[in-house]
């Protein structure tokens, strides 16, 4: 690997990173997992004149649930940390679902969610299963912290409303309505390989219905996809597969793929469709097993 | 008593690698493992575009970067007539871009500096101003009226066309073709693949003045052809040239042809006096280096109802990218790929062939393959496939009425190879019996009744191996033979070195084990060294499956010329005439008195200490062979699948391996071959394959685009044998680096088609996507062509 020339810092607390961000004039760059950055930088696709590598910032490496069911994921929590997590499966279904079929075992190890949500490439996995979870991420600057939905997060490829000198410090989901219920599933070729489709769905059931849903959508866009029409339509019902189908109707309509080596932009629709119908089928058959 | 052959290490002992015990501690010795002391580093600048007129190119401010020692380009060559080199298809290709860029990632600049980081600032520094030219990504384009001349460089070229050529017996294939009952045809793709080999190309050229000898570590399965080419362009003594191929990291094909890195460096060191290494990126080595593959097929079989296949008639239209580069030594322009159909009873053929220019990466190499041979089997088993269909009949059915019988060799093939040994009938039936053959298609009728599509494909398939003999095959007119030579040292130890180059096959344990059953030298005592052309006896290389046929025999017959010797040393310490010894493994003995006798061991300390009178001290030898025939190894390869109707996305259930490769030396290694190529076989299936877009940009350059399957997809693979030893070579073996990589491809694509049979498709070219089987189950057509890149309608 030969990249451009850079200037490494390796700050030991975020104060002290903003500030160094705020220096480098928006001509720095994060290290937190480096599975996107480091790659981009080998290619010289990114030649940033400074690297803030935060991996020495105690206390980011956390993912716990708050008392009253918020979840918090620190920016330096692993996609390792969340797959190997067994009180996740019942806490974050969707998150669950995503964590081992994220890049591959070696990427795992080192990536972070927040990272890759902050990276807003259109076919990572993470920004749509927090779109489906209305998460958000929390960012500091040097004026102090703020909280940025990720649906408004990201504003086009590989591109945040993140200022320059602001770091995202963690990602936060809020508590839910009711019982979670939700599945990610994607389309590739290869273990590793970016997604062809990838579709997460995510519900909370109250009283036998849907108090609320939301649909995020993988690499059809030029953007991470929230498809909220689609998430309406199973709000109130009993997710019955009628209610299924047309969500996965408006989820195949919200979708904007482009056709390439991977598939047709025809093709990416009817996965998008089938997979919201097998999520639906999913958590349906886990509803009748659980009553 | 005689030595335990096993014990020893001898044939049919499944010893482990010697080699792994420095490749898995770290302490393998790779190209970029080597520096030299005042060594400098050289990075290319390659084109951006693939075709495009070169206006200017300014190198100014790479010269001002301080540590930049020097920048060539084409113009620099060209003054010293080294702009362009000679391919190893008697066409030429630039080594640094004068007139025109040609491809996507041709080279156009190179720099030498300090360091690695420095030699690509340098690069980044170089301002090229091109005017786009429109590109020619396929066949079709580059014959299309008023297309773009790709080659105006070469007089006389006013087309895009590279050759012409046709082999077979016309008249006899369209006679018939007018007997036939029934007439199949089918169009097909092999898509541009590439080798890969983890470890990308590189090279450092050392040349010193005050010796005048210039050294070159290069990694190269073929040093001596290397070393003669250098010779010839670069116009240096060869014996002033030493080419040193150092541990590969794989090779594939890949590192036969020489690339213009290499020669750039040459120059480099020569005009700095300074060793200057290039080390090749892995985009580097995926878009410029040699592909594989790359053909378009037109195929029709000639068939009667009985099932008889009466005579085939085949078309290819091959894609040569900007040079024909193609690394193969038959004296036909497309290679092997008339040793289609070998493995049946086939009266008549005739196929025609035409190759073109386009603008992409030259290459055409033999990816795990002799010579398209891979394309020319798939082909092959496709075509079959599709004619057991159109006439109703049973896929494994067809095949045992037109496979070679046992009683039928030697068999002329219908393109006038002569094969000599087979139990392809028996391959075939070991290979359904342990798939379960009939059970499986039971249950593909009960899963069908449930809306599950499963299918089975077969594969069966000889190949030509191991080139030479040298009336047929060459290197610009170098012979294909091979070369062993073998030093037994006076204790009994012995040093091997051979004209091949391993790069994973793992020589330095199986050409031990045949030392070792020819001598009854325990494999362990037996060290064997290749890729040094100042020490190695001067061979041909490793490739096309080529090293066990060829080296291997060399090996086993410089082996006997020792034991010949040792006899007569034998006969003088036993004082006995020579015609009294008996040979037993590693030990000579009297005849009629067996407990009187010496080890091989004895005889070679006297070969030092107490030779015969009038005999030549030591005990040292060298055999250079020429194979009477290549070998003709055979496989059946069974794929069960399961395909996914809603997606398309298709799982494989398992997948039976029969390989007949005549005698094992080291069944594990053998085994390991089989498997590696089995996953390459998948791979081709699923994913791996280089594309381009309509602007000639390769959707490939790296492995987040091109795919290589890792231990999670690839299947596992239920390996079986059956062993019809060949009768030319001296151990009885055949090839078998390459088979299941040439064999498995349309095992795989077969069950695909067969699972989707309700559909009536016949053809999804590879790699079956989901996309495209889910196109052909919904819409019910074939699915062919390249490159499948779809733009939006």
């Amino acid at each position: 690997m030969y990249p451009s020339r850079f200037r490494y810092e390796a700050p030991s607390t975020v104060a002290e990173a903003v500030a160094m961000l705020a220096a480098a004039d928006g001509e720095a760059k994060i290290l937190a997992g480096g599975q996107s950055l480091i790659p981009m930088m080998k290619l010289r696709f990114a030649a940033p004149a400074m690297i803030v590598d935060i991996n020495g910032i105690g206390g980011l490496d956390y993912h716990r649930s708050d008392p009253d069911g918020t979840y918090r994921i620190g920016a330096l929590c692993r996609h390792a940390d969340l797959e190997k997590s067994a009180a996740l499966a019942d806490a974050q279904p969707t998150i669950a679902a995503a964590a081992p079929v994220v890049a591959d075992p070696l990427v795992r190890t080192r990536g972070t969610l927040v990272g890759s949500v902050c990276h807003a490439d259109p076919q990572g996995d993470w920004a749509s299963v927090m779109v489906s979870l209305e998460g958000a991420i929390v960012a500091q600057g040097p004026n102090g912290r703020r909280s940025i939905q990720v649906a408004d997060l990201i504003d086009g490829p590989f591109q945040t409303v993140l200022a320059p000198d602001e770091i995202a410090v963690e990602a936060v989901i809020p508590a839910a309505r009711g019982a979670r219920a939700g599945g990610y599933l994607k389309l590739e070729r290869r273990v590793g390989d970016f997604a062809t489709v990838g579709v997460a769905v995510s519900v909370e059931m109250s009283g036998g219905s849907v108090a609320r849903a939301g649909i995020g959508l993988t690499a059809v866009g030029p953007a991470t996809i929230n498809a909220s029409d689609a998430a309406a339509a199973l709000v109130g019902t009993a997710l019955d597969s009628d209610a299924v189908d047309a969500a996965a109707q408006l989820a195949a309509e919200a979708a904007q793929p482009r056709s390439d080596h991977r598939g047709s932009a025809d093709y990416k629709r009817h996965v998008v469709a089938t997979f919201v119908r097998r999520i639906g089928a999913q958590i349906q058959r886990s509803e009748q097993e659980a009553a | 008593m005689a030595l335990d052959e096993i014990k020893i290490g001898g044939l049919g002992a499944s010893r482990r690698r010697v080699e792994d015990n420095r490749f898995i501690r770290g302490k393998g010795n790779y190209i970029d493992d080597i520096a030299l002391p005042w060594m400098l580093h050289m990075e290319i600048l390659r084109s951006p575009l693939a075709h495009a007129r070169i206006r200017s190119i300014d190198v100014s401010a790479a010269w001002a970067i301080p540590g930049v020692r020097m920048v060539l380009t084409g113009d620099m060559l060209a003054a010293r007539n080294l702009a362009w080199m000679p391919t190893l298809s008697y066409d030429t290709q630039a080594v640094l871009a004068t007139d025109k860029v040609r491809f996507q990632g041709q080279e156009v600049a190179c720099v030498v500096a300090d360091d690695p980081y420095i030699a690509k600032d340098g690069c980044e520094a170089i301002v090229v101003d091109y005017e786009p030219l429109p590109p020619i990504v396929n066949p079709s384009q580059a014959k299309a009226p008023g297309a773009p001349l790709i080659r105006d460089d070469k007089t006389g070229q006013d087309s895009n066309v590279v050759f012409d050529w046709e082999v077979g017996d016309r008249e006899g294939t369209d006679r018939a073709f007018a007997q036939a009952d029934v007439v199949s045809t089918i169009d097909m793709h092999y898509p541009r693949s590439h080798p890969s080999p983890i470890e990308a190309c590189g090279s450092i050229a050392d040349f010193n003045r005050a010796t005048s000898k210039l050294t070159v570590y290069m990694t190269t399965q073929a040093p001596h052809i290397i070393r003669a080419a250098v010779a010839l362009v670069a116009e240096l003594p060869e014996h002033m040239i030493r080419i040193v191929s150092p541990d590969l990291g794989g090779g594939f094909g890949n590192k036969v042809p020489v690339y213009p890195g290499y020669v750039v460096s040459i120059l480099a060191s020569i005009l700095l006096e300074c060793p200057v290494k290039w080390i090749e990126d892995k985009s580097g080595n995926l878009i410029s280096t040699g592909f594989g593959r790359d053909i378009y097929l037109k195929g029709e079989m000639a068939l009667r109802n009985d099932g008889r296949i009466l005579g085939v008639r085949m078309h290819t239209d091959s894609d040569h990218g900007a040079f024909f580069s193609d690394a193969q030594p038959s004296k036909f322009k497309i290679g092997l790929m008339h040793s289609a159909f070998s493995c049946y009873d086939v009266p008549a053929a005739h196929l025609t062939a035409q190759g073109v220019y386009t603008n992409k990466a030259p290459g055409g190499v033999a990816y795990r393959c002799s010579f398209r041979v891979t394309e020319a089997m798939y082909f092959q088993e496709r075509m079959v496939q599709a004619a057991a269909a159109d006439l109703g009949m049973d896929q494994a059915e067809f095949r045992r009425i037109n496979l070679v019988r046992d009683d039928d060799f030697p068999h002329r093939t219908p393109w006038g190879f002569l094969t000599d040994s087979g139990q392809y009938g028996k391959c075939l039936d070991l290979g359904l019996e342990a798939i379960g053959y009939e059970d499986f298609l039971r249950q593909k009728e009960e899963a069908r009744q449930r809306g599950r599509l499963l299918g089975i494909g077969i594969s069966t398939m000889t190949e030509p191996l191991g080139a030479g003999n040298s009336r047929e095959y060459d290197i610009l007119g170098i012979k294909m033979f091979d070369s062993a030579e073998l030093k037994v040292h006076m204790t009994g130890k012995a040093l091997l070195r051979t004209g091949a180059k391993t790069q994973g096959q793992g020589h330095e344990t199986t050409w031990a084990q045949i030392v070792a059953h020819e001598l009854g030298i325990p494999a362990e005592d037996v060290l064997v060294e290749e890729g040094d052309t100042d020490t190695a006896p001067f061979g041909m290389g490793t490739y096309a499956s080529r090293s066990t046929p060829v080296a291997g025999a060399a090996v086993a017959m410089v082996s006997r010329k020792i034991r010949a010797k040792a006899r007569k040393i034998a006969a003088h310490l036993l004082e006995v005439s020579e015609e009294d010894v008996e040979w037993e493994l590693g030990r000579f003995s009297v005849r009629g008195a067996p407990d009187r006798g010496v080890t091989i061991q004895e005889c070679a300390i006297a070969a030092y200490s107490n030779m015969p009178d009038g005999m030549e001290p030591g005990l040292e030898n060298n055999a250079y062979y020429d194979p009477p025939n290549l070998t003709w190894p055979f496989a059946c390869y069974i794929a069960t699948v399961e395909v996914d109707p809603e997606t398309g996305v298709w799982d494989v259930l398992r997948v039976v391996a029969v390989d007949d490769c005549g005698v094992r030396i080291n069944p594990m290694i053998v085994e390991g071959q089989i498997m590696g190529g089995l996953t390459e076989a998948y791979a081709m299936a699923n994913m791996q394959f280089i594309t381009f877009d309509e602007d000639g940009n390769c959707i490939g350059s790296n492995y987040m685009d091109y795919l290589l399957p890792t231990a999670w997809e690839t299947p596992g693979f239920e390996l079986h044998e059956v062993v019809t030893p060949c009768p030319h070579h001296p151990i009885g073996a055949k090839g078998i680096g390459e088979c299941a990589t040439v064999g498995g491809p349309a095992a795989f694509v077969n069950a695909v088609i067969d699972a989707i049979g309700d559909t009536g498709v016949r053809n999804i070219d590879m790699p079956l996507l989901p996309d495209r089987v889910h196109e052909a189950i919904t819409q019910g057509h074939d699915v062919s062509g390249a490159p499948p890149v779809r733009t939006e309608p």
